[in-house]
């Protein structure tokens, strides 16, 4: 048996990640191809629900549990990981590309010496060497690479969250869960001294439909018809393109594109923005994509499935309306 | 206190050129900018010189062809105290655990420090790992996505770091690395002064023999992921575009995707 393709599972807020998941159907695409096990690393506290870990295609969990592992810290995960990885010599190690993941991998990847692709959109193995292959996007997603890492181990990757779907869930998959209780050092240089949640109720990252505002609302109180559509439409979050977080409109935490956040969602919809290449690099991979916007021009157009030529402020007010009245109805 | 800022020089352009065969960029012919997000990182070291009233001695870091010398001084130019080229042909075509590496090796020549910050990530490569890679090189704690810096003193810094669920403080031991957001704030403009200073600061260049490493620890050599292939991604989307006189119209055809995706 070649050595195992391992995911590094995602717990947030003392639940483990839908990340993991999906994190799970990418690790099996490659531990099927190569015939060896897919085991999950999971670090946590009082961690209900381990076995949909198995059910969501684990052949192994290994659950490292410590109060000390209930939030993300990595010198703390560093601390138990560099040693376990060290000793199984795991093949491939898979995180998503999160706050976390895009944190502790690389960190982990500079202490183990290890070759890290970041924010994959595609994993495939090479037929003949039997490495991982690593497609992502780079320079504004103007280019694809395929990456792979030759002659040393781990093969370490992040990939793009919402870039998979996960399994069908099986709940009479068997696997095997070991709960490993480990040593933790206590006398760590990072300390959470508090925490402020936000406000919104899910993150952009998360969202499956997100809804963004440019130039074309015209003025920052607009945006205000933005979040009254989002609080409308389930699991939605609202975005906005480079030009009016740069003016102040709406803070950073909110900005797509090359230098803001990659979103994926269901569905992204583009209110008065024109879809510079910056702002494309952040949304368009994105399941499906309807943009409202005056200008016949735009750019944003030409990767629309659903392009509107008109006046939002005519159409947000309306939207709202109907989305109001289709949730009184229900 | 001594504080080290890494900047990288990056294509301006959005139509970067790239060799098929190699898979590297083209650099020659495009525009070179400092990454738009290491400005940031400036922002962030001048604002704790300011909240330090002065003690603070801030050094810029860059690796790349003798050209990137611009963009270590515009940074000094910004108010940054001097700058640092690694530039070898040797250190060509590194990925981003040997470009880790360089600095790491640079890091451990100069004299002791307190922080190192970066910016997010750069525009080009994207995958802002250099920053936590060089934390674990050296052994250091680090604190990634930054948005504001709270406090600092010789013992430690605590900051806030924005994640998917919300905003953590936290109080991080010296030394250490941070990379910042741009929610830091604007980067300042460069003075006038600053670039008096800018033109007359010598840059110190460090190239494989002065830094002390063999050409097969870094560049291309020492890189351990191998760019295999690059292709142009095809972007092929079967949209349809509707010209609306009628508000109403739009909205029902927006209603009727949402539903069509399940999301209504």
């Amino acid at each position: 048996m070649s050595r195992e393709v391992i995911i590094l599972g995602e717990v947030r807020k003392g639940n483990i990640h839908p990340v993991t998941y999906e994190l799970l159907a990418w690790g099996k695409g490659v531990s099927e191809k190569l015939k060896t096990e897919l085991s999950a690393l999971i670090l946590g506290y009082n961690l209900k629900n381990l076995e949909e870990v198995i059910h969501y295609g684990a052949d192994k969990v290994y659950y490292f549990e410590h109060p000390r592992l209930d939030i993300f810290n990595p010198e703390v995960y560093a601390e138990v990981l560099v040693p376990f990885i060290k000793e199984i010599e795991p093949n491939i190690v898979l995180a998503g590309a999160t706050t976390t993941g895009r944190t502790i991998m690389p960190y982990l990847a500079g202490k183990l010496k290890a070759g890290l692709t970041a924010d994959c959109t595609s994993l495939d193995i090479e037929e003949e060497t039997g490495l991982l292959l690593q497609t992502r996007p780079a320079i504004g997603g103007n280019v694809l690479a395929t990456i792979k890492t030759p002659n040393s181990k781990p093969q370490m990757a992040t990939v793009r969250p919402k870039g998979k779907k996960p399994l069908e869930k099986d709940t009479k998959r068997d696997g095997e869960i070991e709960i490993i209780k480990p040593y933790i050092n206590l006398n760590f240089r990072i300390e959470r001294l508090d925490f402020k949640p936000r406000e919104e109720e899910v993150s952009l990252v998360d969202a499956e439909v997100v809804i963004s505002g440019g130039k074309g609302l015209k003025e920052p109180r607009n945006l205000s018809l933005l979040f009254d559509i989002s609080k409308l439409i389930d699991s939605s979050a609202v975005g906005a393109s480079r030009a009016v977080v740069d003016m102040g409109w709406i803070g950073y935490p909110h900005q797509v594109g090359l230098s803001g956040k990659t979103v994926n969602p269901k569905v992204y919809i583009a209110v008065g923005i024109s879809g510079a290449v910056q702002h494309l690099a952040g949304m368009m991979n994105s399941e499906s994509i309807i943009a409202i916007n005056k200008d016949p021009e735009a750019p944003i157009f030409q990767i629309a499935d659903l392009g509107i030529i008109g006046d939002a402020l005519e159409i947000l007010p309306i939207l709202k309306r109907k989305l109001e009245e289709r949730k009184n109805n229900v | 206190m001594n504080i080290y800022v890494l900047v990288k020089q990056v294509p301006a352009t959005d139509k970067v050129k790239i060799d098929e065969t190699t898979g590297t960029m083209k650099r020659e012919e495009v525009e070179a900018v400092i990454n738009p997000l290491d400005l940031y990182a400036i922002e962030a070291s001048l604002q704790i010189k300011e909240m330090c009233k002065g003690e603070v001695n801030i050094t810029s870091i860059s690796m790349g062809p003798p050209k990137a010398e611009e963009v270590l001084k515009e940074a000094i130019s910004m108010g940054c105290d001097r700058g640092i080229l690694l530039s070898d042909k040797a250190f060509a075509g590194a990925d981003t655990w040997a470009t880790s590496y360089t600095i790491a090796t640079l890091i451990k020549k100069l004299e002791p420090f307190s922080l190192i910050i970066t910016g997010e990530r750069a525009t080009d490569g994207e995958t802002g790992q250099v920053g936590p890679s060089l934390a674990g090189q050296l052994d250091l704690p680090i604190v990634t996505y930054t948005s504001r810096i709270v406090e600092i003193n010789n013992e430690y810094v605590i900051v806030e770091r924005e994640t998917e669920d919300g905003t953590e403080i936290l109080r991080m031991r010296l030394p250490g690395v941070i990379s910042v957001t741009k929610a830091i704030g604007e980067p300042r403009l460069p003075t006038l002064k600053g670039k008096i200073k800018a033109r007359d600061t010598k840059i110190d260049v460090f190239d494989l023999e002065k830094l002390g490493v063999k050409k097969e620890e870094v560049g291309l050599l020492g890189s351990l992921t191998r760019v295999v292939k690059v292709f142009y991604p095809k972007v092929s989307r079967a949209g349809r575009k509707i010209r609306v006189k009628d508000p109403e119209e739009a909205v029902n055809s927006i209603i009727e995707f949402l539903q069509e995706r399940g999301i209504l």
